[in-house]
């Protein structure tokens, strides 16, 4: 912070004149100190997760890991059918969750007078947000199982993992099209160019890297996520891959994998098996978020 | 339409075809989140319609116990949402315990006191926090958080899943999350008022407490609304850790607040009984919905409620 505030107040702490009495700056001195062990506990708690997690799991994560299905042996256990199953979602959740979020993006931010509908629209965004997971669960199994009579199939869950995360793509897609200047589209216009045109030939290319960025993030919060799918019709053991893109075919992903294998009774599938596919799960998700944070890095510009 | 507003060739609407295709398509596209929602009150209330066609509404408010799956004619069948609300509040409560003091002190850590250096490092990592997918966290609470709490308890204390666990960690993945929000509304405070109390010769603790913490509550109570929120609608952390047994309230008041007795949560209920593949019609199935509909009806009013609390923290200044 450099407020003006704060800058008179750091200068107090050198200048001798304007210190206060040492009993004062003792209890000055332990305030902050209690901040910031009360900071550090959630870091340390994190750093025992990563610990505890890569112990437990790191010996079983080998070939078989990766080769094997589900198997009712732990030693022969693996997560093939969850990362086919996983990848799969994810393609097709960037493929249905991407043009829509950008195409809302693009209308709320560029095309939408101030009517009653817009204002719905983005209060409505906001308040999706604060939906939890698992009801979006329930909106795929109770409309697409139940009602439609899907089987629990590979699009049922990546529909529901699509609208889950469309709020945060459409949020993210926004602000980046909100960075791009105005003259830009004035320049665009004046050439004779239409709205429309402007809109995917000049806005959208200047605010693609944001509007990726925020489409890998909101991606990768979607793998992690397990309740939705679990609850939309995800199953344990389902050999997922037997037909890659076998969309109406039953399907597993990484997260139900794990919790499925915590959820046994024997100890080696409960600490090691899950561990092991714990470090996949996440190994996935950091690289992902790598990406993201590289596309910003490399394609941020400055106007 | 009239020719003046026409006159400017800048907002004129193209007369292509193509292109009002498209502007419908992406007008179509921004208001698919309203259909989102319309889907969700739908199916939530539509099944639990059907669901109280069977079961009395005044049971489903008043029995002691969740028993849903004998066949609602059985003595043994009790329709009460409260054992569910009782493992769900339960476990926020623990949840709230601990990510409001971790989570502001963090906050106020971030915001006033920590070196730009400092702040580089925790706060990123305070954020990894958040990313961690919930069924992770689950796990840790089973495999690592349960095993402390009972060598240090003891076993006869502590069950095997236990809603103190489950709340601890949950409690500690809200925390970015207050501390994010509530560093938002601090550093929103004008610094008009730090100047004027440093002005007056109070210390920077004082300033913290004492002006900027009281100026920005409004805000801060809001992130701890919206983090309530996430803690009642959390699922896969209670699913693994809490316990799938809620609680008869017929025992005494005194037992029902035990933290480390098993519980059942709404959400935890409802990953229990989705599984089952309870055919489409039948009592389990629809309780399902009428659970989820509570569930949905908690954190709305949650969400409704930390709205409004920014909106007065906005107007103040």
């Amino acid at each position: 912070m450099s407020s003006p505030a704060s800058l008179l107040q750091r200068e107090s702490d050198t200048s001798p004149d304007l210190q206060s009495s040492p009993k004062k700056r003792a209890r000055a001195r332990r305030f902050e100190v209690g901040l910031l062990i009360a900071t550090i506990v959630s870091v340390i708690v994190l750093a025992w997760l990563l610990i505890d997690i890569v112990s437990d799991g790191a010996g079983r994560v080998n070939a078989t890991l990766f080769t094997e299905y589900t198997s009712r042996f732990a030693e022969e256990t693996g997560v093939r059918a969850g990362i086919t199953g996983t990848l799969s979602l994810m393609v097709l959740v960037a493929l249905m969750a991407f043009p829509i979020g950008v195409a809302a993006a693009l209308y709320l931010e560029e095309f939408a007078e101030q009517n009653r509908w817009t204002r719905a629209a983005e209060a409505n965004i906001n308040n999706l947000a604060g939906v939890p997971s698992v009801v979006y669960g329930l909106l795929g199994f109770g409309i697409f199982v139940g009602i439609l009579g899907f089987d629990r199939s590979l699009i049922v869950g990546a529909i529901t993992l699509s609208l889950l995360i469309l709020p945060v793509i459409i949020v993210a897609a926004r602000e980046s099209l909100r960075a791009v200047p105005q003259e830009m589209r004035n320049g665009g216009l004046a050439l004779g160019a239409t709205p429309i045109q402007v809109a995917f030939t000049i806005t959208l290319p200047a605010a693609i890297s944001g509007v990726f960025t925020g489409t890998i993030l909101a991606l990768s919060r979607a793998i992690g996520e397990t309740a939705p799918i679990l609850v939309a019709g995800a199953v344990f053991s389902r050999r997922a891959d037997n037909v890659p893109w076998g969309v109406t075919d039953r399907y597993t992903a990484l997260p139900i994998q794990v919790f499925d294998f915590v959820k046994r009774p024997q100890p080696e599938f409960q600490i090691e098996v899950s561990a092991a596919g714990i470090i996949v799960l996440m190994v996935l998700l950091l690289s992902m978020n790598s990406i993201a944070i590289y596309l910003r890095n490399r394609y941020t510009k400055e106007y | 339409m009239s020719s003046v507003t026409k006159s400017n060739p800048l907002t004129q609407q193209s007369p292509r075809v193509g292109e009002t295709i498209i502007f419908w398509l992406l007008r179509a596209a921004g208001y698919l989140s309203i259909l989102t929602t319309v889907g969700i009150v739908f199916i939530l209330f539509e099944e639990a319609f059907f669901f109280f066609t069977e079961v009395s509404f005044v049971s489903f408010l008043t029995d002691t116990a969740w028993r849903p799956f004998s066949s609602p004619e059985s003595d043994a069948f009790q329709i009460g949402i409260f054992p569910l609300i009782h493992g769900t509040l339960i476990v926020t409560l623990v949840a709230m315990v601990v990510a409001i003091p971790l989570g502001l002190a963090s906050a106020v850590y971030l915001a006033d006191y920590a070196a730009p250096r400092v702040r580089k490092i925790l706060k990123p990592t305070l954020e990894v926090l958040a990313g961690v997918p919930t069924v992770v966290l689950g796990y840790f609470a089973l495999t690592a958080m349960t095993p402390l709490l009972r060598s240090i308890l003891g076993e006869g204390t502590v069950d095997f899943f236990n809603p103190m666990s489950a709340g601890i960690v949950m409690g500690i993945m809200i925390v970015p999350t207050i501390a994010s929000l509530s560093e938002d509304a601090m550093s929103a405070v004008p610094d008009s008022l730090r100047m004027g109390a440093y002005g007056l010769g109070a210390t920077k603790r004082q300033v913290v407490t004492q002006v900027i913490f009281p100026a920005a509550l409004s805000g801060i109570v809001a992130a701890i609304i919206l983090a309530m929120g996430r803690a009642v609608g959390e699922t896969m952390i209670v699913a693994l850790a809490a316990g799938n047994l809620p609680r008869d309230l017929s025992d005494g008041a005194l037992g029902l607040l035990n933290p480390f007795e098993q519980v059942q949560t709404m959400t935890s209920y409802i990953v229990q009984a989705v599984q089952g593949e309870a055919p489409r019609g039948s009592v389990t199935y629809e309780s399902i919905f009428a659970v989820g509909a509570t569930l949905f009806l908690m954190t709305l009013g949650l969400n409704i409620a930390a709205q409004r609390f920014v909106r007065r923290f906005r107007e103040a200044y």
